[in-house]
C-alpha cells in the first residue's frame, strides 16, 4: 500500500511497481505447480527425475498406457463422477429453489423457526453425521450404490439461502397471482415461471454444487468399495499406492487427467464462477 | 372477490417438505445414530445389537484422556487452521486493498482473479497427490529448483520433517483458499456506499486512513462469515492431509477427520470410538460457531444488513463484468 497524496506520483509509481511484481508472483505460483503436473505427465520417469523442466517432452502416450496396463480407468471414474455430480446438482437447484420459493411466496407459520433452522443446519459439519450414516446405509444394502450420495443433495440449507436471497430481491408478487387469475396451479406456477426467473441464480448454485460433488471424496470413499464404482477424487487417491512408486511420469499424468476436464469448464465459465464466488460469499 | 380469500399457506409447507425430509432421513438420524454409537461397544465388521456401555461416557473419557492420537489430532486441526487461517486472510486483505484501491487502478485485475483462484476449483485430492510428487525426494520438481536457485547444496527430505510437512499442509490450504477469500471481500469492499470514501479523500484520508477506518470497519460482517466457514471448513479438513502425507510423519499431520476415518474404516472398524470422536468435532463446531455469532450479532450491522445485501448484488455483478 502507498501514501496517497496529491505530490505521491513518484512513490504511487513505485508502489504500483511492486504491486504487479506481487500479483505476477501470486499469478505464476498459482500456475506453476499444475503447468509442471502438465508437462511432467508428457515426460519419462528418468526425465523427471533428472531435474525441472518447463517443456514438454514425448512420453505422454507411453504413460499413458502405464496407467492403462495397471487398470487406472479414468473414463470409468469420469464417467461415475459425472452422474453422481450432475444428479446431485439437479437435485440441489430444483429442491432449493422450491423451498426458497416456498419461504418467499406464503405466509405460513413456521416461516420463521424453518429459515432459523435453515440457517442452523448449514453450521453442521458432514463428517459430524458419518458414522451414523454409515452404519444406516449399510443396513439399507446402499453401500456401492450412488443414491447415498445423490439424494442428500436435496437439503442444502446453504443454497437455500442463497435462493431466498435472490428471490427476495427479484421476485414480485404480482407475477404469481397473475399466474393464479390465468388458472395457473401452484407448481405449474413455479416450474414454467418461477424456475426460468431464478436461471441466473440456479446457474451460479448449479456450478458450485457440481464442483462441491466431483470434489468429494470423504464421503465416497466410505460408501464405494467396488472398483468400478470409484469416483474421480478416488481414482487420485490411489495413485498415492505402492504400484505407482517408481511411475512419476504416469502419476502426473493421472492427475492431468483428473484435472483437465475442471481446467476447461473453469476456463470457459471463470467469468460466472467468479460472480459467484463474490455472490454467495455474501451470505450473512 | 371470494377468491382472494384462499389461503396458500400450506405450499409453504409443502414446497419446504423435500428439503426437510431429506434432512431428517439423511442428515438429522444419522447425527442421533452417530451419538447413540458413542455411548456403546459398537465395533468390528459384522453388526451387533447395539448395548449401551455401563458407563456411557467410557467412549469420550477415553479418547480425551487416554489417547494421544486423538488428542494429537485436535491440536494439529486447530495448528493447521490457524498457520493457513491467518496468512490466508492477511493476504487477501492486502490484495483487496489494493484491487479495489480506486486511485491505483491496478490494470489486467479480472486475469489475476482469474488466476489466484484456479487453485480452488481443482479437486483437493488431485492437488495433494501432485504436492506430495512435487515434493519427492531425493529427485522432485521442488528439489531441483531449489537446486537451480542455488537455495541448498543436497536434495531436502521435506516430508520426513515434521515442521516442514505441517507448513506445507498449511501452504496448500492457503495457496488454495485465499483466492476465494480475496474475492469475497472485493465483493464485500465494492457494496460499501462510495459516499464514505468520497468523503474520506475530501477530508484528506491517506491510503492506510482508508483502509483501515473505513474498509475495515464495514467488512466486519463478511470477516466474520469468512470466519465461520473457513472455520467449519477447517475442523473437516479431510483431502489434503489425508492424501498428502496420510497423517504422517510422527501423526504430525493428523487432523480429527483422518482420525474418524482411520478408527472406523480403515479395516480397524472401531464405529464406538470414531462416533464419539464426531460427537467431540460436532459439539467443538457448534461451540465456536455460537461464539462468533454472538460476536456477530453484538454490534449494530444488523440494521444495517439489509440495505448492504442489497449493495452486494450490484457490486458481485460489476465485479463479475470486470473479469
Amino acid at each position: 500500500m502507498e501514501k496517497i497524496q496529491e505530490s505521491g506520483k513518484v512513490s504511487r509509481s513505485i508502489s504500483k511497481t511492486v504491486i504487479y511484481v506481487v500479483c505476477i508472483l501470486l499469478a505464476v505460483l498459482s500456475i506453476l505447480p499444475f503447468w509442471i503436473m502438465f508437462v511432467n505427465a508428457t515426460r519419462s520417469t528418468p526425465e523427471i527425475q533428472s531435474g525441472l523442466s518447463l517443456l514438454p517432452s514425448s512420453h505422454m502416450m507411453s504413460n499413458l498406457q502405464v496407467l492403462r496396463d495397471k487398470s487406472f480407468d479414468a473414463l470409468q471414474g469420469f464417467k461415475n463422477s459425472f452422474i453422481i455430480s450432475s444428479a446431485a446438482t439437479l437435485c440441489t437447484v430444483y429442491f432449493s429453489s422450491l423451498a426458497a420459493y416456498g419461504l418467499v411466496t406464503y405466509s405460513w407459520k413456521l416461516r420463521g423457526p424453518f429459515f432459523t433452522f435453515i440457517m442452523c443446519v448449514m453450521m453442521i459439519p458432514s463428517q459430524a453425521s458419518a458414522i451414523g450414516f454409515y452404519q444406516f446405509m449399510y443396513k439399507l444394502h446402499w453401500t456401492n450404490n450412488f443414491l447415498p450420495l445423490i439424494l442428500p443433495a436435496i437439503a442444502a440449507p446453504a443454497v437455500v439461502f442463497f435462493m431466498r436471497q435472490y428471490l427476495l430481491a427479484t421476485l414480485s408478487i404480482e407475477i404469481v397471482e397473475a399466474a393464479r387469475v390465468d388458472g395457473s396451479g401452484e407448481f405449474r406456477t413455479f416450474n414454467r415461471i418461477i424456475l426460468p426467473l431464478m436461471m441466473p441464480a440456479v446457474a451460479t448454485q448449479a456450478i458450485f454444487a457440481f464442483v462441491a460433488n466431483w470434489n468429494n471424496l470423504f464421503m465416497p470413499l466410505i460408501l464405494l468399495t467396488q472398483k468400478e464404482k470409484y469416483t474421480m477424487p478416488i481414482m487420485v487417491s490411489l495413485l498415492r499406492g505402492d504400484i505407482y512408486k517408481m511411475e512419476f511420469g504416469s502419476i502426473y499424468m493421472g492427475l492431468s487427467l483428473t484435472a483437465l476436464p475442471l481446467f476447461v469448464v473453469y476456463f470457459l465459465l471463470s467469468r460466472y464462477i467468479i460472480a459467484g464466488v463474490a455472490l454467495g460469499g455474501v451470505k450473512e | 372477490m371470494r377468491r382472494k380469500d384462499v389461503s396458500y399457506a400450506k405450499y409453504g409447507y409443502i414446497f419446504t417438505f423435500p428439503f426437510l425430509l431429506a434432512f431428517l432421513i439423511f442428515s438429522l438420524y444419522p447425527i442421533l445414530y452417530t451419538a447413540v454409537i458413542g455411548f456403546t461397544d459398537m465395533k468390528g465388521l459384522i453388526p451387533k445389537p447395539i448395548h449401551i456401555l455401563d458407563n456411557p461416557f467410557q467412549n469420550f473419557k477415553d479418547l480425551l484422556f487416554d489417547n494421544p492420537s486423538f488428542r494429537k489430532s485436535l491440536f494439529n486441526t486447530g495448528l493447521l487452521w490457524l498457520t493457513n487461517f491467518v496468512p490466508q486472510m492477511l493476504l487477501a486483505l492486502l490484495l483487496t486493498a489494493w484491487f479495489t484501491n480506486r486511485r491505483l487502478n491496478i490494470k489486467g485485475q479480472g486475469l489475476f482473479k482469474v488466476l489466484l483462484y484456479m487453485p480452488n476449483i481443482i479437486t483437493a485430492s488431485t492437488i495433494a497427490v501432485l504436492f506430495s510428487t512435487l515434493f519427492a525426494y531425493p529427485m522432485g520438481p521442488v528439489n531441483s529448483l531449489f537446486q537451480m536457485l542455488g537455495w541448498t547444496d543436497g536434495p531436502i527430505f521435506f516430508l520426513q520433517d515434521k515442521t516442514t510437512a505441517r507448513g506445507i499442509v498449511s501452504f496448500i490450504q492457503f495457496w488454495m483458499w485465499y483466492g476465494n477469500t480475496m474475492i469475497v471481500l472485493i465483493a464485500g469492499v465494492m457494496g460499501i456506499n462510495p459516499a464514505l470514501f468520497e468523503s474520506a479523500a475530501i477530508d484528506g484520508a491517506n491510503g492506510f486512513q482508508t483502509f483501515f477506518r473505513i474498509t475495515l470497519p464495514s467488512l466486519r460482517t463478511i470477516l466474520l462469515f469468512t470466519l465461520i466457514t473457513s472455520m467449519v471448513g477447517g475442523l473437516t479438513m479431510f483431502d489434503i492431509p489425508q492424501l498428502f502425507l496420510a497423517g504422517g510423519p510422527d501423526d504430525s499431520t493428523l487432523t480429527t477427520s483422518m482420525f474418524i476415518y482411520g478408527q472406523a474404516f480403515k479395516g480397524s472398524y472401531m464405529y464406538n470410538r470414531a462416533a464419539a470422536a464426531s460427537m467431540i468435532m460436532f459439539l467443538i463446531s457448534g461451540i465456536l460457531s455460537c461464539l462468533l455469532f454472538y460476536v456477530m450479532r453484538d454490534r449494530d450491522a444488523s440494521r444495517l444488513k439489509k440495505i448492504q445485501k442489497q449493495k452486494y448484488r450490484t457490486a458481485a455483478k460489476s465485479a463479475a463484468r470486470e473479469v
